[in-house]
């Protein structure tokens, strides 16, 4: 078997897998936001933090729940890596610098997970496990809460309720992520993935002398790392070091971690809003963009028709000979789509037009499928306005799932679609024009262009990989990114809020001949269309600049 | 204006107390609880697949090493030591900067780009090498010979791996430096090799430290 045909059957393998979970988790998923009851772990959590979680709350409720969060969350990261050096357990690290905290603080918390710092010299056992990974798994909950409110907007009338924030938090995180997260843990630690609280320890080498090494809970990271899609390593290498993806078969695994909740949640938005058909309209689209992207990838990086790839006889810098090209065209196209940002090879290294997807892939919004429930919150974004443009074709009112879109509905979706371009190309241009903060390039040219411009998608995306030859250590880019990460994961959210909200209030309207039928496979194409259209115009400039200027040269 | 204050106070209050609660839950209870079943069920693995050769361990059969000989007096890099097997070229592999009282195992890649001059040419500089090395007397590796893997940098700069190509042409200079006959180093590597798993994940590899590992008592033996 060449390796074209391998990469493709696991691709294959892949799709199955995903295809066997989507119906029993879509609904579980459904079940645990629709039902009245609490279990008891979930009643002492809400004694703890003293809210009652059947009280109904409107969008600003619901938001202002969000923020103070998040918030606190922002703090707490900032001044628990701020505090290292005199923290128990934390191997004897020193405390991490401002400009650095504050980036790695909001970059958790905004589910971004973009990585200024090396963490195996970095972060003690502490931050690592009590600090980022919680941000793990709470970010995600947030995600999925926002895009479960949306959801209950459209499937609610004459009401602004849109459900309670703390009840879906804690709903997410206790009966979705810690269960899977558990199983998928223990499966990594039975491949070789290091789980274990050791200080830093001599090894001996085969030719004599010593390493140190640092243990950590690794696996119990990795894993909800990949879950949530939230992508930050705990150590520098990511998905690449082999103590986090030692094997072909957990680099499958991880691959189907990321993609698990953003695909299945099309089944719990379809079954919520009452029509399973209207959730495969949605996966439709989200499928074709995937496995469009996936192919172009695995072309584009086999072919490796380009200077250095093609001297060597192959794509293999900065890509780990267990995974081979298939295996990590698959992951970095995955971790791209949705807002994950781990990565098992170094997109940097990739061709011009490999490269060129994965920035791509992001700028798409994070859609195809998507981060944890900001994936659905913005494809549903992109359905209201493809639904807005068909309305202008025919001449009539639009109308999504039984809601009118009227000129409010179509402001916030607005709002929302030009928030992430403003910020990446905002702050893309500012680092350009500015003396000092080209300096932080690795590369020459348009490729370096592409860095910067990377970084930016990344961080506004909150998706948090790199092309990692930015030196992105600086206060410019520490500040700037940690600026983008928030504004681009909080904007939209207030604007998500505040559409459902709206679209709660209104009273449904028939359903009639002149109707769009937005489960048919022609709603998926329109908004496929939609998509691309939306992001080509947005960015091609941009993108003309730097990953097309490279691979065409 | 007061009652907005005590509000603001009051929300991230229960967010605080939300965030500490939750931190129980998912940065304390889940991570100790996985770490006990994972020491318990896989005590090796979990604490980092260490291997053994003559009773010593000699690192993870996860983690790639470098085979070289000591370094030589104003020399920057290290020369091959060309008994062993060599693994792939770790180009990307930083410093200790931050932890200098450590000497911490780093990872990391040299994420040059692909028309980037200075990747250029150290794949070229690598072919040379490879060539160069390998090539003993009644048999030469020619530049085509040389897979992609040995010539560039891994993601990790760990890797422990290298495909079966690259451990073939090293296969008559390690049976020469070592005076022992080419079929046995041969079928050292063969024995060595790993398909795919199931047949179709990830691609063929050897795992150079094992594979040194075991050349080593084949020396012993013989």
């Amino acid at each position: 078997m060449g390796p074209v045909l391998a990469g493709i059957l696991q691709l294959l393998a892949l799709v199955g897998a995903l295809a066997i979970v989507y119906v029993p988790l879509g609904n579980y998923m459904a079940k645990v936001y629709s039902s009245d009851k609490h279990l008891r772990v979930e009643k002492w959590i809400y004694k703890g933090i003293g809210a009652n979680p059947d009280t109904e709350m409107r969008w600003p409720a619901y938001l202002r729940g969000v923020l103070s969060f998040s918030v606190v969350g922002v703090l707490f990261l900032y001044l628990l890596q701020r505090l290292q050096g005199v923290l128990p357990g934390s191997l004897g690290f020193s405390a991490i610098e401002p400009a650095q905290a504050f980036n790695t603080a909001t970059s958790f918390v905004a589910n971004t997970n973009w990585q200024s710092y090396y963490g195996e010299q970095a972060m003690g056992h502490v931050v690592q496990t009590a600090g980022l990974a919680v941000q793990n798994f709470v970010s995600a909950a947030v995600g999925i809460a926002v895009a479960i409110a949306l959801v209950r907007g459209f499937a609610r009338s004459r009401t602004g309720e849109l459900g309670n924030f703390w009840a879906d938090l804690v709903r997410g995180t206790v009966r979705i992520l810690v269960p899977i997260a558990f199983v998928a843990a223990i499966v990594l630690v039975a491949c070789g993935a290091i789980q274990n609280f050791s200080g830093i320890h001599e090894v001996g080498q085969f030719m004599g002398g010593s390493q140190q090494w640092n243990g950590g809970a690794v696996a119990s990271q990795e894993v909800i790392k990949e879950l949530g899609t939230n992508g930050g390593g705990y150590f520098n290498a990511n998905s690449a070091h082999p103590f986090e993806n030692p094997t072909p078969f957990t680099n499958l695994v991880e691959i189907f971690l990321i993609l698990v909740i953003p695909f299945s949640l099309t089944r719990t938005f379809g079954i919520m809003v009452g029509s399973v058909k209207q959730g495969y309209a949605i996966l439709a689209a989200m499928g074709t963009i995937w496995l469009g992207f996936t192919a172009l990838m695995m072309w584009t990086e086999f072919a490796h028709h380009e200077g250095a790839l093609q001297i060597a006889g192959g794509a293999l810098e900065g890509k780990e000979v267990r995974f081979g090209v298939g295996g990590s065209s698959i992951f970095a196209v995955a971790t791209t789509l949705t807002s994950t940002g781990a990565v098992d090879s170094f997109h940097s290294s990739f061709t011009g037009f490999g490269g060129g997807i994965t920035m791509l892939g992001m700028m798409l919004g994070e859609i195809a499928p998507g981060g944890v429930g900001s994936g659905l919150y913005g494809m549903l974004i992109i359905a209201i306005i493809a639904v807005f443009i068909a309305g202008l074709m025919v001449g009539r009112t639009p109308e999504y799932l039984g809601k009118k879109i009227g000129s409010r509905e179509i402001k916030l979706a607005a709002v929302y679609i030009l928030i992430t371009p403003a910020l990446v190309l905002v702050f893309s241009a500012l680092s350009m024009a500015l003396p000092t903060p080209p300096n932080s390039m690795l590369n020459p040219g348009a490729h370096g262009f592409s860095e910067v411009l990377y970084a930016f998608t990344s961080a506004a995306n909150n998706n948090g990989s790199a092309f990692a030859g930015l030196n992105a250590n600086t206060d410019w880019f520490n500040t700037m990114t940690g600026l983008a990460m928030l504004l681009g994961r909080f904007l939209p959210m207030v604007f998500v809020l505040a559409l459902a909200g709206s679209l709660a209030e209104q009273k449904p309207v028939p359903v009639t001949a002149g109707t769009l039928r937005t489960e048919k496979p022609m709603f998926t194409g329109l908004l496929v269309g939609a998509i691309l259209i939306i992001v080509g115009l947005t960015y091609f400039p941009a993108l003309a600049l730097g990953p097309l200027a490279e691979g065409l040269a | 204006m007061n009652n907005s204050i005590t509000n603001t106070a009051r929300l991230l209050g229960a967010g605080l107390r939300a965030l500490l609660v939750l931190t129980v839950v998912t940065g304390v209870i889940y991570p100790l609880v996985v770490t006990g079943i994972a020491q318990g069920l896989f005590n090796n693995k979990a604490n980092g697949s260490e291997i053994k050769s003559d009773g010593r361990v000699v690192g993870s059969s996860l983690i790639g090493q470098s085979y070289n000989l000591p370094l030589k007096k104003g020399q920057e890099t290290p020369d091959p030591d060309l008994k062993w097997f060599q693994g792939r070229p770790a180009n990307g592999l930083g410093s200790n900067s931050v932890n200098t009282q450590y000497k911490l195992l780093l990872s990391g890649a040299t994420n040059l780009a692909a028309d980037n001059k200075v990747l250029v040419q150290q794949v070229k500089d690598a072919q040379a090498a490879v060539v160069k090395d390998n090539s003993v007397p009644g048999y030469t590796v020619k530049v085509s010979q040389v897979p992609a893997d040995a010539v560039t940098s891994s993601g990790s700069g760990l890797d422990p791996s290298i495909s079966p190509q690259y451990a073939e042409i090293q296969v008559h200079r390690v049976a020469e430096k070592n005076g022992l006959p080419v079929g046995q180093v041969e079928k050292l590597v063969k024995d060595h090799t790993q398909g795919r798993m199931l047949g179709f994940m990830g691609e063929p590899r050897v795992n150079v430290l094992e594979l040194n590992i075991a050349l080593k008592e084949l020396i012993k033996g013989n």
